[in-house]
């Protein structure tokens, strides 16, 4: 009989349930993707901080979308407006759904009251990267950093965010830090926040 | 006492663009290194010739009386050779590990000019890992 074991068609789309989404993709081919994107912007450009500026952007495009996806997918169309909770969403669900696992750690910066530090020990993107010696202190993690920018600039935080190399004592290899400064507009805001809102 | 001598990949055209060495004798400087690596390209490519053997892909063990040499041919016609204590075992299994971590921390590295010398931190880290890895093996048989 024709039409046994067809998918359910829907007539409105907008009736369809989202989908869970694919788990895995190849981390091949990511990673040749991944190397073929920062090759065509090496070409673009004629210095690092260049590099990396364009990097980030690739990346911010990516944020804003995986926000308004995983809002959508995962909390009902609701999104975190506190501080703590979007640092939290990022630190787990969004790091979770990109590369698969929670980050290594997230950290509130020490000298700054408004910055904040996710670090991860092996950062996914840089799993077969060797930045020559030539090029100091650049970070493919500016991808990354990027995406974090794109997620919190779109949940209402908007932050100054990049990616840095830090050395770890009895290590071969630093770790990548991932620094978020917010915006001084944020200080105030998540301030309404804990009066409750009356002033906002 | 280290098992393998040393370590040569070179690219298609013949040119030397990784050397590494593991013996504590007969070092070699970088003129010879270069020299030896495009003279066994070439012997190569004639025992291709030569071989009455129909799709021939080259020598693949040379056997000396202080040496072996193990080579193995990827297909895109890099060589990726080791020279070793003579009779030792797994060589081809290393190789295709070599292989294996030059597919992943050089080709997939976006700073790795095809064709060039290999300057790539990471994949120096991981073969002298695999390496060691191996001895430790050897040592433990």
């Amino acid at each position: 009989m024709i039409g046994v074991g067809k998918i359910k068609q829907y007539t409105n789309v907008l009736d369809k349930p989202l989908s869970k989404g694919k788990q895995e993709v190849s981390l091949s081919a990511f990673a040749f993707l991944f190397s073929e994107l920062v090759q065509y912007n090496q070409t673009q450009v004629d210095n690092i901080a260049e590099l990396e500026r364009r990097l980030e952007d690739a990346g911010y495009a990516v944020g804003a979308r995986v926000l308004e996806l995983l809002c959508h997918r995962d909390k009902g169309n609701r999104r975190e407006t506190r501080l703590l909770g979007i640092l939290s969403f990022v630190h787990s669900t969004v790091w979770k759904v990109l590369f698969g696992k929670v980050a290594d750690s997230l950290e509130k910066g020490t000298e700054h009251e408004d910055e904040y530090m996710i670090s991860e020990k092996e950062l996914l993107v840089n799993r077969f990267i060797s930045v020559p010696k030539d090029m100091g202190t650049f970070n493919c993690g500016a991808f990354v950093a990027g995406i974090v920018r794109g997620v919190l600039d779109g949940a209402g935080f908007p932050a100054a965010v990049t990616a840095h190399f830090v050395p770890m004592e009895g290590q071969q290899r630093p770790r990548t830090t991932i620094l978020i400064k917010f915006a001084e507009e944020v200080k105030y805001t998540s301030f309404c926040f804990t009066l409750g809102g009356h002033f906002c | 006492m280290a098992a393998i001598y040393s370590l040569f990949i070179i690219n298609k055209s013949g040119g030397l663009i990784f050397y590494k060495d593991y013996g504590s004798s007969g070092r070699m400087d970088t003129n010879d290194s270069l020299r030896l690596a495009s003279l066994w390209h070439s012997m190569h490519a004639i025992s291709q010739q030569l071989s009455p053997v129909v799709g021939c892909s080259g020598i693949e063990l040379l056997e000396a009386d202080n040496f072996d040499l193990h080579c193995f041919q990827s297909l895109t016609g890099s060589k990726f050779f080791v020279v070793c204590e003579p009779g030792t075992q797994h060589m081809e299994g290393i190789l295709k590990i070599i292989y294996e971590l030059y597919t992943d921390y050089v080709l997939k590295n976006p700073f790795y000019e095809m064709e060039m010398p290999i300057r790539c931190e990471l994949f120096d880290i991981n073969l002298l890992q695999a390496i060691q890895k191996d001895r430790v093996a050897l040592l433990g048989r």
